[in-house]
């Protein structure tokens, strides 16, 4: 895609059932190419893109700290710490657990540490369409 | 030579929100830049599983406190083309106002927080003195000065009248002549010229293949304007995009100033051109695919990413905004640079981390 000419515009990731979707966003002239695949969710780990595009390690360090992708060979590697969120992968399952408020500690104790707990099942559906563009 | 971690950030008098960065300095060079970010990540995409489709236009709205009306239009935009609506040609004409009212008061403020990042006071009271008129015709036409709440899904919530047009004509022109007196200082005095001249040169090359986009994009002469794609009203009006060949902070700059005089423009371009009729249609029932809206915004090209499922909350909302698009362009132009540039190299790019952490 880089030889052809076109500029990287995303990466994202959508939690599947059993899999996490990776849709790769490219952009030649205003038109848009995609590039989809599935991984499985349960070991989702993917090569990472930065050695071609440069700029690729941002999006990639956001799929693994929200999805729990591993992206292998990052050109800069955060180690899990561009986003500091109370649940650990939010988008990681298909029942993420959601962050309950802290009870207000007690005089002279100490804020208690968020406690988590599973939520509700979502029932996600598969996919119906086939990925349309911006054009 | 002996190397220093200095750290910048995320609290620092030139950064209107919170980034850190850890410049690895020698001497008074820049090494290399750490970026951090994610001190204000408030999980606005995960929050798409709770609210459902038609209310998470307000959510949209705010991720961003400037650009927030592009935010929920481009939203609306995708919601659309996926449930296959056609919005009246009115509504598109009032979104295209309203969000080149959004770019106009977006640039004000970038070129007063500029002016501040350079020490000159004056200037950066002025730019902002003038941004007010902007941000009230946006008050008088939606009720809002910064989150409008006008757009939804199907079209927009306000019309404008007559009269309202008339009074928006009239304080452009004034706003028109406040603008060409604040940009002549940033375009032609020389203190300014020495600050920004020559420093953070982003070469064409390097600007594309980094991904850049918007304003930071275009001023390393690449003529890449999401407004050449035709949404909205743009279809109709006459849109060119605005670029300088330099690469370098001071052609960043010019070019914000220039699109000043383009939205104005184009606003008299939509206003003169508006046709009559209803401003939304009646939507029904809930979407079922899947689309990625583009749309410039002051910053550059946003993407919007929206899945569904036919049920009534999105299966996944994701959005790549401009400042995300542009982080590593700025990390690239931090290395090798004096430390005394930094500040104005951050600015330069118009980061706004709210929207990049969403």
């Amino acid at each position: 895609m880089r030889k052809e000419g076109y500029r990287l515009v995303q990466i994202g990731a959508t939690r599947l059932p059993e899999h996490v979707e990776l849709t790769y966003s490219f952009d030649r002239d205003l038109r848009l190419a995609n590039l989809r695949l599935q991984v499985p969710a349960a070991e989702a780990r993917v090569p990472s893109i930065s050695s071609i595009y440069w700029c690729a390690f941002l999006y990639e360090n956001e799929m693994h700290d929200l999805f729990n992708v591993q992206v292998e060979g990052m050109a800069v590697d955060f180690h899990g710490h561009l986003y500091e969120t109370a649940v650990k992968f939010p988008f990681g399952s298909t029942k993420a657990p959601v962050a309950k408020p802290a009870p207000p500690p007690a005089a002279g104790q100490p804020a208690a540490k968020t406690t988590v707990q599973p939520a509700a099942s979502s029932n996600p559906a598969q996919p119906t369409s086939t990925l349309d563009s911006g054009l | 030579m002996a190397r220093t971690i200095i750290p910048f950030g995320p609290q620092h008098p030139v950064l209107p929100e919170p980034i850190h960065l850890d410049l690895v300095v020698e001497d008074e060079k820049v090494i290399e830049a750490r970026p951090s970010i994610g001190f204000i990540h408030r999980g606005l995409e995960k929050l798409v599983e709770k609210k459902d489709y038609v209310e998470f236009v307000y959510i949209a709205e705010r991720i961003c406190g400037i650009c927030s009306f592009i935010h929920g239009q481009t939203y609306c935009q995708a919601v659309e083309a996926i449930m296959n609506v056609t919005v009246p040609p009115r509504a598109l004409y009032l979104r295209t106002i309203w969000g080149e009212l959004s770019r106009l008061h977006s640039h004000l403020l970038w070129l007063g927080l500029m002016a501040d990042a350079m020490g000159f006071e004056s200037l950066f009271m002025h730019s902002w003195r003038v941004r007010e008129r902007v941000l009230n015709i946006i008050e008088a036409t939606t009720g809002g000065r910064v989150i409008f709440g006008s757009c939804k899904i199907g079209g927009v919530r306000r019309d404008i009248d007559a009269e309202g047009f008339k009074s928006m004509m009239a304080e452009l022109s004034q706003l028109e002549r406040d603008i060409s007196d604040i940009t002549k200082v940033f375009i032609q005095d020389n203190s300014v010229k020495a600050r920004l001249g020559g420093v953070g040169v982003l070469t064409r090359q390097d600007a594309y293949e980094l991904g850049c986009v918007g304003p930071t994009l275009r001023a390393s002469g690449v003529a890449q304007d999401m407004r050449q794609l035709g949404y909205a009203a743009f279809k109709d009006l006459k849109v060119e995009p605005i670029t300088r060949s330099e690469g370098d902070s001071y052609a960043r700059c010019s070019v914000r100033c220039a699109e000043l005089f383009q939205s104005i423009d184009l606003i008299r371009q939509a206003i003169s051109r508006i046709p009559a009729g209803e401003i939304a249609v009646k939507m029904t029932g809930n979407p079922n695919g899947e689309f990625i809206a583009r749309t410039e915004q002051p910053r550059g090209e946003v993407a919007y990413c929206v899945k569904a499922n036919g049920t009534k909350n999105l299966q996944r909302f994701r959005v790549r905004t401009p400042t995300f698009a542009n982080l590593p362009a700025l990390v690239k132009l931090l290395q090798g640079c004096e430390l005394a540039d930094v500040p104005v190299l951050v600015l330069t790019i118009d980061p706004c981390i709210s929207c990049t952490e969403r």
